[in-house]
């Protein structure tokens, strides 16, 4: 097989210093379904999107039948033969399968846009790759199956060598899945390279050649699927990386203050997204919840905070259960949370800093003068809230916007911590932030619980995180909990990725006890 | 009897024809993405240079061309204030419709001295009527369909125009696929912002048609404010049509309709006039909200049904 795509210690560093590639090294022969896999966070979508022309690198260079790639935008990848197909359709509805797969390098008569010459062409592409497709469909009429393939139609037509596809499989039913192999492997037979990005590791062992493995910005090194299990995949993904940074003690958990039971949560699509989990969350101790991409972490997030609803059994915090209670109520019941996302859930960023901080508790009686809010006690508290926090700011007046990632989460943790919750939910919340603030937030997270008697969930893809602060661990996979374990210090991270993997999974029994 | 009838069919006509001109301008801009709330300021606009070109040219066809450009410099102003000064596309049609009001009277005043109208200063054209041969002599239907401005038949022709620019041509295509999925366009190479500069040209065009028609055709000289809200009405004919070029003509003439009997009544009773000017607006809103409060229902609906499937579907998953 002659070596088609070839990437030399390609680097990128974002402004803001983090590197999210380092000296990445791999090639893709023709003819050759490669796989690439890395946790969360491990850099494959930086890496894809320099590979399709989307973001700029510092260093190295991509070569395609060894001539080095200048690519500008998708566009010049497009060109030269690299082709992308996204996990969000990049399709018209309204419009027909042959319109959307022509859409740009239209047929014409004249002025008039040619459809029987439009059919045709892509008719006979479609025929020519053995894709079923009608393709005078409209694209709001067809299945989610069928959209893909006339996203793998569209970089066809356009002469495309080289196909990135990323997570194709998570759209699809089983049925699909089969087909969508099908196809990728006869696409193989006639010479197309294909990177298959997945986190469903049997799906590789299945169909793919080769894997590439990246791990925190760094590649492992390429290694074939013959020689490789699903163990060793994990392993070398997950890794052996984790250090604990800080001792803590075991809690004393007391009372069950969050109880989720045979919770289902379905999603717009008919699917269940939270698919019968229970759980309790005790005072005094942290549970955390591990899990890949899509594995029902932020459903079960919206779900526990009353920001979206949910279909079956039930969720109680100190008995009570949550459904048909408003936001404002359930945080008087004593539940905080920390959105995974601060920048339009988390904060308010265009208001200042005094404003978000106090956005849950100006009603108080404490911060109130007759009708009108307190401005003195409402700036003391604020300015008490900056220095203990230690939020760099000009001023409690400043947009929060203009604060730096982590000083943003620490406006936000700051009206979490001292809400006086009882519960708290904190999800991602050390995603993309700077170490210092992150220890900080990991710290009170544990001292809250184990001091204060605080409930908590953590909801978070860092392992790392997960092992340090959690009490107890959880691990959920296609909404489900298929792994619980009572002691996160006792957990190896090799372990419990196969479990996240789905590699492992405990019966019922194992569990028994342990939610 | 039969005069009424006649007098009745070509005023609905006469009225409906800067309303559908409205209509299509908006048409064009909708199937880019972009809801063209100045179309009044682009009428106005073209009314007054179609009247001050005409007059100084002594030709209609340049008077005309001098309204379809005005329109078009509007659709190049918003353009570029919106796309490339990426401003908030409603304030700034807001704007420019505000702008539209008070820069003609202010023009209107330095070049004539008038404030109210430039009959009798300016020696303007108006666009020739049309006798049909043949369908002027049928009874009835002759003297409602025939006489008309020569810019009332092109509205009509105007309407065949966009939906064939619309649906039939490559432009068309781009235009909306931009319009429904920016990203996609964007992803096979098709430049937004030079297609949405495209439909506001074409948009400024047709709606300068219905500037002129308003001030050479429906009389003939230019008065401030003579757009007198037929943009808007355009606008909502055409959010009602939701995109279709056929539709919006279909409800511009509903509209032209209401204004006929509106002025009929206005001769009897004023009070009821205005009435039933207001109701095609009353008839419209209920209509939206009624069509909105059933799309709801059946999300809402759907919804259930997956959820109530896929919760059987647990349990029985529980018991196997």
């Amino acid at each position: 097989m002659s070596e088609l795509l070839r990437v030399e210690n390609l680097t990128k560093v974002y402004s803001n210093g983090f590197v999210a590639n380092s000296d990445i090294s791999f090639s893709v022969n023709a003819g050759e379904i490669h796989a690439l896999v890395g946790e969360n966070g491990a850099g494959k979508t930086t890496l894809m999107k320099m590979l399709f022309g989307m973001e700029d690198y510092q260093k190295g260079a991509i070569y395609l039948n060894d001539k080095k790639l200048e690519m500008k935008s998708a566009l010049d990848a497009i060109h030269n033969g690299i082709g992308m197909i996204h996990q969000h359709f990049m399709l018209v509805p309204s419009l027909s399968i042959a319109e959307n797969i022509v859409l740009g390098i239209e047929p014409t008569k004249a002025v008039m846009f040619n459809y029987k010459e439009a059919v045709r062409m892509t008719s006979e592409a479609a025929k020519k790759y053995g894709f079923d497709l009608d393709v005078t469909q409209r694209v709001s009429d067809i299945s989610v199956g069928s959209m893909q393939k006339v996203e793998i139609l569209k970089a066809l037509i356009r002469g495309v060598k080289v196909l990135i596809m990323d997570e194709p499989t998570a759209v699809l039913t089983p049925q699909e899945t089969r087909e969508l192999f099908e196809q990728l492997h006869r696409l193989q037979e006639q010479g197309y390279a294909i990177i298959f990005i997945s986190h469903k590791l049997e799906e590789i062992m299945e169909l793919c050649d080769r894997v590439t493995v990246l791990r925190k910005g760094k590649c492992l090194g390429t290694y074939d699927i013959s020689d490789m299990t699903q163990e060793r995949i994990s392993n070398l993904m997950i890794g052996r990386d984790v250090e604990l940074r800080f001792q803590k003690d075991d809690p004393e958990s007391g009372e069950d203050l969050l109880l989720v039971s045979d919770l289902i949560v379905v999603g717009d699509d008919g699917k269940r997204n939270i698919d019968g989990v229970s759980f309790r969350v005790r005072a005094g101790e942290v549970v955390g919840i591990a899990g890949v991409e899509g594995s029902g972490q932020t459903e079960l997030a919206a779900a526990i905070t009353g920001t979206e609803p949910y279909h079956s059994g039930s969720i109680t915090l100190s008995g009570e259960e949550i459904r048909g209670h408003t936001v404002r109520q359930l945080r008087e019941m004593g539940m905080a949370s920390i959105h995974e996302d601060r920048m339009t859930i988390g904060a308010s960023v265009n208001q200042s800093i005094r404003d978000n901080i106090i956005a849950d508790r100006f009603y108080r009686p404490e911060f109130r003068k007759f009708i009108f809010t307190d401005k003195k006690a409402i700036d003391e508290f604020v300015d008490r809230c900056i220095e203990e926090f230690e939020i760099a700011c000009d001023d409690a007046d400043q947009p929060v916007r203009m604060l730096s990632g982590g000083n943003i989460q620490k406006v936000v943790v700051a009206r979490e911590f001292t809400s006086g919750c009882r519960f708290i939910l904190a999800s991602q919340p050390t995603r993309g932030i700077d170490v210092g603030t992150t220890e900080m937030i990991r710290k009170r997270l544990v001292s809250m619980s184990h001091e204060n008697k605080v409930a908590t969930l953590l909801i978070s893809a860092d392992l790392n995180e997960l092992l340090e602060v959690s009490d107890r661990l959880l691990v959920l996979r296609r909404g489900k909990i298929v792994a619980a374990f009572p002691k996160a210090s006792e957990v190896s991270e090799d372990k419990l990725g196969e479990y996240m993997l789905g590699i492992r999974t405990m019966t019922p029994q194992e569990m028994e006890g342990l939610l | 009897m039969i005069n009424f009838i006649t007098n009745f069919g070509f005023s609905v006509l006469r009225l409906s024809t800067p309303i559908i001109y409205a209509a299509l301008a908006c048409t064009v801009t909708k199937k880019a993405g972009l809801l063209n709330m100045s179309v009044e300021g682009m009428m106005l606009c073209a009314a007054l240079l179609g009247v001050i070109s005409s007059a100084l040219t002594q030709s209609v066809l340049l008077g005309v061309l001098g309204a379809m450009l005005a329109g078009c410099l509007v659709g190049a102003l918003i353009s570029y204030v919106n796309l490339v000064g990426k401003s908030e596309l409603y304030l700034t049609c807001i704007a420019i419709n505000l702008m539209a009001t008070g820069g003609t009277t202010f023009a209107l005043y330095m070049i004539t001295g008038a404030k109210g109208t430039t009959f009798s200063y300016l020696a303007s054209l108006a666009v020739p009527t049309i006798q049909i041969p043949i369908i002027k002599d049928i009874p009835l239907l002759g003297p409602i369909l025939s006489g008309h401005s020569l810019l009332t038949y092109l509205a009509f022709l105007c309407t065949a125009l966009i939906w064939w620019l619309l649906f039939k041509t490559r432009l068309g295509l781009r235009l909306r696929s931009v319009g429904e999925n920016p990203h996609a366009a964007e992803s096979v190479g098709i430049s937004v912002t030079r297609i949405r500069t495209t439909a506001y040209l074409i948009a400024g065009a047709v709606a300068g048609l219905g500037g002129a028609f308003m001030s050479m055709s429906y009389v003939a000289w230019f008065s401030r404010d003579m757009v007198a809200g037929r943009g808007f009405i355009g606008l909502s004919a055409n959010n009602i049509a939701n995109g279709s070029p056929v539709v919006a003509t279909i409800f511009s003439m509903l509209f032209g309709m209401a204004d006929t009997v509106a002025n009929i009544l206005q001769l009897t009773d004023a009070g009821i006039a205005y009435f039933v000017k207001m109701l095609p607006y009353v008839i419209t809103i209920v209509g939206m909200v009624v069509m909105s409060v059933f799309q709801i229902r059946r999300r809402k609906h759907m919804k259930q049904k997956a959820v109530a499937a896929a919760i059987q579907e647990a349990a029985a998953e529980k018991q196997t």
